[in-house]
């Protein structure tokens, strides 16, 4: 029983992600049109089967996402059997017409039609025998239908990453503070800073529009380094005057905030280049946006910190007992300033992520963040006490609000009522975790 | 005072016990009106125990108290309040952002319907003080008072409720002399008033100019009531002490090597005052003296703990300039903290990480663990300790009093500190750990380590020290070589001087 419990306590958010993974694939099991590139080859193998002879391929698709991942497939797999795209029809019934007749007008022929699911069930494909004789009988092959949830599809779940990949690089800042026992209220305020400043920087001394990638990583550096110096203050005032943190960084969020709007004139600050998105929009393998790649590095990164080398240790004990670390020789206030500053500059780059995303940067950016950065990390396990708690724990705690947000989008319930699940849900994950405690 | 007199409160077989320790064995307790009674006994012989069990604060195991010969049940304070009793603590129960007046009336407000009347608590708070013949400021907050005022307000406090028996525990060592002498006639009208003030003091001078008789407590028993006239102070400190040596003490035939440690000059405010002594290679050095005396707070301020007001520290002959436990624990000095759960020990985390704290330098390698050396440094160590533990995963606080204390050492013996503190070393530990711990402290002095032992126990101090300093009031008041035979009478002579 005692193995269960501590395998539960380990893992138990875990089992709750995967729980709220199974609930919201459950709630949004469609039909799907199949588009990957398995379903590309057995139609291409359908044609085949048929006209063993075909070698021109009509496809015709309908303007949505899914058509298009299908089109493209498509087209891949026809080259790769050696056969040969006539065209890509996309559009609604009277574009497949007016193809067709430009095909039968040119004297061209097809040998088969690849259509997507509801393509394939337009009048004109039906009838297309009798509607354009001098074209044949080619055989039409409809894209398969897969049942699978909305949910699990491949840019959705991008789509959750990407969305919490701000609160779970800022939420690894805030696990070290929370775990030495303080908090960190500042956050969103320190976020809304850097990304003023960074874009600041670009607009009015690296060049603006037209600034150049080392212009660019140099406002971001600095906007995030200042968020970094403004943790050390905070870390500081903590450490030297005995002032509990929740004042301390109240009071510097409110600092932070109002140089926000002070360095923005109280406007968004839009004049920077296009490519500035690279790190918030752009993707890389796989389509995956370099924030999302980032952030596993970067929690990788803090749990080998935090678990491996001397300053976790240091972390922990002065959170679980700053008075017996200090009497066994840990720097206390130094290990404290550390973990403000790491959290200030974390705050900063989730700043500059979020500027990079909307290719701006506004002191409205981050507001409430803060909220949603604690309630990853206590929804993720860690206690408010201090002392205890896991890195990876946050990460799982912050995709849990990712998810509880995606699936309520997905299942179409309305954004006021989504805060007061959100709510309700972090409550009682809290809950779960004081019972557990006993 | 005659003796015929009927005991206006008595206590008759009073049994306590706590987990590991039996604090009061049968206890009788007569408490007479109109007398000062002086309740005398060495640290942990139950004194402190018995007047909260008077006083509602404990309930008792066994016995029954007596009042005006009828029995009465003191559950809680307040009913202990209702019968008349009131205690005042060392640690003053006022609540500090409240006024003179609000504390006073305190759970027992004159109050018509939840609605106070202020006017009649302050009239009578205002009357309590001037028989005190005391000036208090009745609206300031109680924080802003000096010691000796908020004592005063306690006293009327007590008074308030028409108290017959006013226990003090330690009054006066917070106060300056001239407070003491007010204090002194306060009892002395109180007592004339018909009060019985039950006193209790480690300083004999006061005993002997204020009490009228004396009862002696020692492990937990009753074991003497003398008048005070007459008494002699060798009499008084003879029964106090006197008990056969129960436990025994592994000898130990080491011979002490060349001066490790000397301080010299040690103050910090009240608490220590030129402070100094040596300890050499090889030797036990204990300090000894009653709670309060400044033994911890001297240990704490060589380990950089608290802030030195002057003094010197020579390692080796060498001044050291230590300004916090990093620099004294650099320089090989280790601190067993007087409470191992709220000093020594993260209790939350594994025995292997509390091992590993004050080493983290010597385990690591760029800052990096190295997880192996790590277990096995703490293996080591558990197979030379003993340390019971079911894996080095075990959270600290699941252990033992005795286990915990011997991962504390673990991790000072793994950094292989020179110079070992050990305050109140076998504190709530059972007898048979107690014994291995004495046991290891002999096998770290034979290695030529140097140790120096805070103890409130006597016997242990004069089963375990070679020389013994005795403390009071922040001072040492002497010095005894042990090994040429000191015995108890002496080191309690000292330390109550």
């Amino acid at each position: 029983m005692k193995n269960a419990r501590t395998l539960l306590s380990g893992y138990g958010m875990l089992l709750v992600l995967a729980l709220l993974g199974a609930v919201f694939s459950g709630l949004t099991l469609t039909e799907q049109p199949a588009t990957d590139a398995a379903a590309a080859r057995r139609m291409v193998a359908a044609i085949r089967a048929q006209a063993p002879a075909a070698k021109r391929v009509l496809v015709a698709i309908r303007p949505t996402s899914a058509d298009d991942l299908l089109a493209t497939s498509l087209r891949g797999e026809i080259a790769a059997a050696g056969l040969e795209v006539a065209d890509v029809v996309r559009g609604e019934p009277q574009a497949l017409r007016a193809a067709l007749e430009k095909l039968v007008a040119q004297g061209e022929h097809i040998d088969a039609v690849a259509a997507g699911e509801r393509a394939g069930s337009w009048l004109v494909l039906r009838e297309m025998g009798e509607l354009f004789p001098a074209l044949g009988q080619p055989p039409i092959v409809v894209a398969d239908t897969v049942v699978w949830p909305v949910f699990l599809k491949a840019d959705n779940l991008l789509n959750i990453a990407s969305q919490i990949a701000v609160i779970a690089i800022m939420a690894i800042g805030m696990t070290m503070v929370i775990i030495t026992g303080g908090i960190d209220l500042s956050v969103g305020s320190l976020a809304a800073l850097a990304a003023v400043t960074a874009a600041r920087l670009i607009r009015d001394t690296l060049g603006g529009v037209a600034a150049s990638p080392a212009g660019m990583t140099l406002a971001s550096t600095a906007a995030i380094a200042a968020c970094g110096l403004l943790g050390g203050v905070s870390g500081a005032v903590i450490t030297l005057f005995r002032v509990p943190p929740f004042i301390v960084t109240l009071a510097m969020m409110l600092v932070a905030s109002g140089l926000a709007y002070l360095a923005a004139a109280g406007q968004s600050i839009y004049q920077i280049p296009e490519s500035f998105v690279w790190l918030g929009r752009g993707t890389g393998l796989f389509g995956v946006p370099h924030a999302v790649t980032l952030m596993p590095a970067l929690y990788a990164a803090a749990h080998v910190l935090m678990t491996r080398t001397t300053l976790g240790r240091a972390l922990y004990a002065v959170g679980g007992n700053a008075e017996a670390a200090r009497l066994s020789g840990v720097p206390v206030r130094r290990v404290l300033l550390f973990a403000y500053v790491a959290c200030g500059l974390l705050a900063g780059l989730g700043g500059v992520i979020l500027a990079s995303q909307l290719k701006s940067g506004s002191p409205t950016y981050g507001a409430m963040y803060e909220l949603y950065v604690i309630a990853a990390v206590v929804v993720g396990g860690t206690a408010l006490a201090g002392g205890e708690g896991r890195i990876l724990g946050t990460l799982v705690g912050a995709l849990i609000i990712a998810v509880i947000q995606n699936g309520m989008n997905l299942v179409g319930i309305e954004s006021y009522t989504q805060k007061v699940v959100l709510g309700l849900v972090i409550l009682a994950a809290v809950l779960v975790d004081q019972l557990r405690r006993r | 005072m005659s003796v015929e007199r009927a005991p206006l409160f008595e206590m008759r077989g009073i049994a306590k016990a706590f987990p590991g320790v039996q604090a009061l064995r049968g206890v009788d307790l007569d408490i007479f009106g109109g007398e000062v009674l002086a309740l005398l006994g060495e640290n942990g012989a139950g004194k402190s125990t018995l007047m909260k069990v008077l006083g509602g604060a404990h309930r008792p195991d066994a016995g029954t108290l007596l009042l005006d010969g009828r029995p009465v049940v003191c559950r809680t304070p307040q009913e202990a309040r209702a019968a008349g009793i009131a205690v005042i603590h060392q640690e003053f129960n006022l609540v500090p952002g409240l006024t003179a007046v609000e504390n006073i009336f305190l759970g027992q407000e004159r109050a018509r319907a939840e609605f106070i009347r202020q006017a009649e608590e302050r009239g009578r708070a205002e009357e309590l003080f001037r028989r005190l013949g005391a000036a208090i400021d009745l609206d300031l907050p109680c924080k802003w008072l000096s010691t000796a005022q908020q004592q005063l307000v306690e006293i009327a406090r007590a008074l308030a409720c028409d108290a017959r028996v006013i226990v003090m525990d330690e009054p006066t060592a917070a106060l300056s002399e001239a407070e003491a002498g007010r204090l002194f006639e306060i009892v002395r009208d109180l007592r004339a008033r018909g009060i019985a003030v039950v006193y209790i003091s480690h300083r004999l001078d006061e005993i002997f100019a204020l009490a009228d008789r004396v009862v002696v407590l020692r492990d937990g028993r009753h074991v003497g009531s003398r008048p005070r006239a007459g008494l002699g102070r060798t009499e008084l400190i003879e029964l106090m002490v006197g008990r056969e040596l129960a436990e025994e003490y592994p000898r130990r035939t080491t011979t002490p090597g060349p001066v490790k440690l000397a301080v010299s000059g040690l103050a910090r405010g009240r608490a220590v005052r030129d402070v100094s002594f040596t300890v050499r290679r090889g030797e036990i050095l204990a300090l000894a003296g009653l709670v309060g005396a400044g033994r911890t707070e001297t240990l704490r301020l060589i380990f950089g703990a608290d802030r030195r007001d002057a003094g010197e520290i020579l390692l080796d002959g060498r001044p050291l300039a230590i300004r916090s436990p990093r620099d004294a624990i650099a320089a090989g000095i280790g601190l067993l903290t007087e409470d191992r759960k709220l000093q020594g020990l993260v209790l939350g985390r594994s025995v292997r990480e509390n091992f590993a704290l004050p080493n983290l330098a010597r385990l690591s390698r760029l800052g990096f663990m190295d997880g192996r050396r790590e277990r096995e440094a703490f293996g080591r160590h558990v197979a030379t300790l003993r340390i019971k533990v079911p894996h080095q995963e075990e959270a600290a606080r699941n252990l033992s009093g005795g286990n915990q204390q011997k991962v504390v050492l673990a991790k000072w013996l793994e950094h292989d500190c020179d110079v070992l503190f050990f305050d109140e070393p076998t504190r709530g530990i059972d007898v048979g750990a107690r014994h291995e711990i004495y046991q290891l402290m002999n096998d770290l002095v034979a290695r030529g380590k140097a140790i120096v032992m805070v103890s409130s126990d006597l016997p242990e101090v004069l089963g375990m020290a070679d020389r013994i300093v005795v403390m009071h009031d922040g001072r040492i008041t002497g010095e005894l070589d042990n090994r040429q035979g000191a015995t108890q009478a002496d080191v309690m002579r000292l330390a109550m001087a």
